[in-house]
């Protein structure tokens, strides 16, 4: 798969299908693949990864890509894709200057999920069956597979490429996964328990603003909380307020946009668990207003741009979930 | 050279805390190192290092500096300094140490910053020798010597025991306060400095060099062509600025709280789309005007100004925390490539 | 705080410019009694109210927030207040699961002509909140009065 990847890469640069191609570029060390583009094969050749450390969503880079005039070509694993539609539906991508390719995934790793796994001086991985053997300077670890996944790999929701004019590998089905489960867990903790446990991961944010800058639902021209005008504006957090502030109104405003493609939490240097949030409105959003998924397809009605007359009343809010 | 069995270490610590409120690296609710107060039973971390530098400390996010009161047409002024009180920073790597003296140029010229000063007067330095350098390590590249790493006080721990080297006068009356430390012969860090050595030299970031990054070249570094594909992808959020451990740009805000006017500072970022946003415009008004300055302020305007010392230390937290993983050594690498 | 010195909450009240608002004016008119503590501000329509605007209220010291409009299917604007009923409908859900008390938000449909539930909801609502007490969990610390 992944020479496979790499050689549609070169194949669609050679014949001219693109001009230009977005996707992973080699780093220092097998896993520190930096988004990026390339426009000849020899770059190509020489620096395009798709492996299993090319967790970045490239969707949001097709804003500005797509604008520069010339085709682009582009992969999309099953959930960049859903962020790829999501942002064709709201018109921020121009579709005609884009060849997006789907490719399949088995999921995401990550090398700060190794560190969190205990591995120090992290230089080569391989697997072998369920396990991830990592050679790091002070000898060989192994650690299980799926302790190495991003988050949102743990409870995939989807291996259906929703949008591509190509495909690499078959196109997978909708998942049942358990990613509310967590979401539940909390809901039925007391609203103390809550309250201490938001606290305790949100105190840690040092406002670095990557899960808002990294959010393909976050396509703002500008932000409110860059806007001196507004108000918020605050490049560090004063005091513990100011990160529910800025945490509530970031999942807020992609509250029915959010797919859940989970690169807030992928790219959190603190490690706040932050896809919670936005699945706290996924999943309200499911149980109040019929179960909606963003991205799924470019023609339903956003929920939080749509209304039915008997909708529930907030005072709903009072009755459901969680202890009082 | 004294020392303590490790098995002891929180007596130590109940100790330097008597005169001080006392910081150790530990491990937050993510399982992640932070200096954290020390609290009986606290438990260092075996981490490496730190998320967020010990710059924190020093030169917190945020900090206030005067409060305004309006009454009438009278203007009251506030003073309102968070109280500085003194401190000791256990645990502090090699590279966080040589932060400081790189924060002391920009701080303690003239017009001395006295929030800070006021803080490394208040605060004492006792560093831990790295026993286990990350593959995103390259403090070697700036002089760094981890097996030394300095302060007011070094520490190496060894088998199961603590060993304690002060340097300064005050890491000298700190260790006058600390009964429990024994005298003991320097054989077991001299192994375990020739050991550390060793670990640097299998290091894979070891041989990058930065010659030829200097004033001179500047005028080439700056016109470079590669800065549009350096930074293309760059998400211009400010991780790498704020678990720097040398980044020391802040911007000076102003909140009204109601009742009066807080001034305050707090860290900014040069990769921030409102830096020197000014009324007559954006000076840098792309991202990659903003990444050339980030790049080019640590490799080349700082040692130009500070007789070639650079403004990065090789700790390598924006290795491991860039959340597209574009960092220093890769700009490095890219221009020095260019440059030949 | 004092024992003796009685608890008495801040309350902001979004008001509608077409319904609510007047519901206000109306129960002033009939002499009805209402908390003094209770500050309306008015906006063009329920959705006119933006999240942060709630959450701002609370940072600087308000103890509850209360959201008044048209009644659904009265909305001078036809469907406005249909949104802010989602809207609010999820913000006080996520509020809740941060822990925040519940009964500090609520959203109440009052018409011009309900001057009477206009003010017997505000003695309700503050009469709740005063029972919760002063709110601690969203407010900014820079802006504590005492």
């Amino acid at each position: 798969m992944q020479e496979r990847v790499k050689q549609k890469a070169i194949e669609l640069l050679e014949n001219g299908t693109v001009d230009r191609v977005l996707g992973w570029k080699t780093g220092e060390f097998f896993y520190d693949l930096t988004p990026a583009v390339f426009t000849s094969r020899e770059e190509a050749e020489t620096n395009f990864v798709f492996s299993a450390f090319s967790g970045a969503n490239l969707s949001k880079y097709l804003i500005a890509e797509s604008r520069k005039g010339g085709k682009v070509a582009v992969f999309l694993k099953p959930c960049d894709s859903y962020s790829f539609t999501q942002l064709l539906k709201e018109h921020r991508i121009w579709r005609e200057n884009v060849y997006a390719v789907g490719v399949q995934c088995d999921g995401m790793c990550d090398a700060e999920k190794l560190r969190d796994a205990g591995c120090e001086g992290i230089l080569s991985v391989r697997e072998e069956g369920e396990n991830l053997i990592v050679g790091t300077l002070y000898g060989e670890k192994t650690v299980a597979r799926k302790d190495a996944l991003l988050e949102r790999c743990t409870v995939c929701k989807s291996k259906k490429i929703v949008t591509f004019d190509e495909l690499i590998g078959e196109n997978g089905e909708e998942l049942d996964s358990d990613r509310f489960a967590e979401v539940a867990r909390l809901e039925a903790m007391t609203p103390e328990e809550r309250f201490d446990f938001w606290r305790g991961e949100l105190s840690r944010c040092i406002r670095c603003n990557a899960c808002r800058n990294v959010c393909p639902a976050c396509s703002c021209e500008k932000c409110v909380f860059d806007n001196a005008d507004s108000g918020v504006r605050n490049k560090a957090a004063a005091d513990s307020f100011e990160e529910k502030l800025f945490h509530i109104i970031r999942a807020f405003h992609v509250a029915g946009r959010c797919t859940d493609c989970g690169e807030c939490s992928r790219v959190c240097p603190q490690h706040i668990p932050l896809h919670l949030l936005n699945r706290k409105f996924i999943k309200d959003i499911n149980e109040l207003y019929g179960t909606y998924q963003a991205g799924a397809d470019p023609e339903t009605k956003p929920p939080l741009t749509d209304y039915t007359v008997s909708d529930c009343e907030p005072s709903v809010v009072y009755e459901r979930g969680g202890k009082p | 050279m004294k020392t303590i069995a490790i098995s002891e270490l929180n007596r130590l610590f109940e100790a330097i805390s008597g005169g001080r409120k006392l910081y150790i690296p530990a491990e937050d609710g993510a399982g992640q190192a932070k200096f954290t107060p020390w609290r009986d039973g606290l438990k260092l971390t075996d981490k490496l290092n730190t998320v967020r530098s010990a710059k924190d400390l020093f030169f917190p996010q945020v900090e206030n500096l005067v409060n305004f009161k309006v009454t009438g047409k009278q203007i009251e002024i506030i003073e309102n300094r968070d109280i500085s009180e003194p401190f000791a920073v256990f645990g502090v790597r090699g590279c966080d140490c040589r932060s400081f003296d790189i924060l002391d140029r920009v701080f303690l010229s003239d017009p001395v910053d006295t929030y800070y000063q006021t803080r490394r007067e208040n605060g004492l330095v006792i560093t831990l020798a790295c026993t286990r350098p990350a593959e995103t390590c390259f403090c070697g590249t700036f002089g760094i010597d981890p097996a030394s790493p300095g302060g007011d006080v070094t520490c190496w721990m060894e088998g199961d025991a603590l060993y304690w080297q002060a340097n300064t006068e005050k890491g000298k009356a700190l260790t006058a306060e600390l009964p429990m430390l024994r005298d003991c012969g320097e054989e077991a860090v001299e192994t375990q400095k020739t050991r550390i050595r060793g670990a640097l030299e299998k290091l894979p970031l070891r041989d990058l060099d930065l010659t030829g990054f200097d004033g001179e070249h500047m005028q080439t570094l700056f016109r470079s062509e590669k800065w549009a594909e350096l930074s293309e992808s760059c998400l211009g959020c400010g991780t790498c600025t704020f678990v720097c451990p040398t980044c020391q740009c802040y911007d000076v805000q102003e909140f009204n709280t109601g009742t009066e006017v807080k001034r305050f500072r707090c860290w900014d970022s040069c990769m921030y789309s409102d830096f020197t946003q000014m009324s007559a415009g954006q000076p840098r008004p792309t991202q990659k005007e903003r990444f050339r300055q980030r790049f080019m302020h640590k490799l080349v305007y700082f040692p130009s100004n500070n007789h070639g010392i650079y403004g990065c230390v090789g700790c390598g937290r924006c290795l491991q925390k860039c959340p597209i993983h574009m960092n220093i050594v890769k700009v490095a690498r890219t221009l020095k490539e260019e440059m030949k | 705080m004092p024992v003796n010195e009685e608890f008495k909450p801040t309350i902001v009240a979004f008001c509608c410019n077409w319904c609510s608002y007047a519901g206000a004016d109306l129960s002033g008119t009939n002499r009805l009694q209402y908390p003094a503590n209770v500050k309306i501000i008015r906006i063009p329509c329920s959705c006119r109210l933006n999240p942060m605007f709630i959450l701002r209220a609370f940072q600087r010291g308000a103890d509850g927030v209360i959201l008044c409009g048209c009644h659904p299917g009265d909305c001078h604007y036809t469907t406005g207040n249909y949104y802010a009923r989602r809207r609010m409908t999820l913000l006080f859900s996520m509020l809740d699961y941060l822990g925040i008390e519940r009964e500090r938000t609520r959203v109440e449909w009052v018409s011009a002509a309900e001057g009477a539930k206009f003010a017997a909801t505000m003695n309700e609502f503050a009469g709740t909140v005063t029972k919760l007490g002063p709110n601690r969990r969203l407010e900014d610390l820079r802006c504590r009065k005492e």
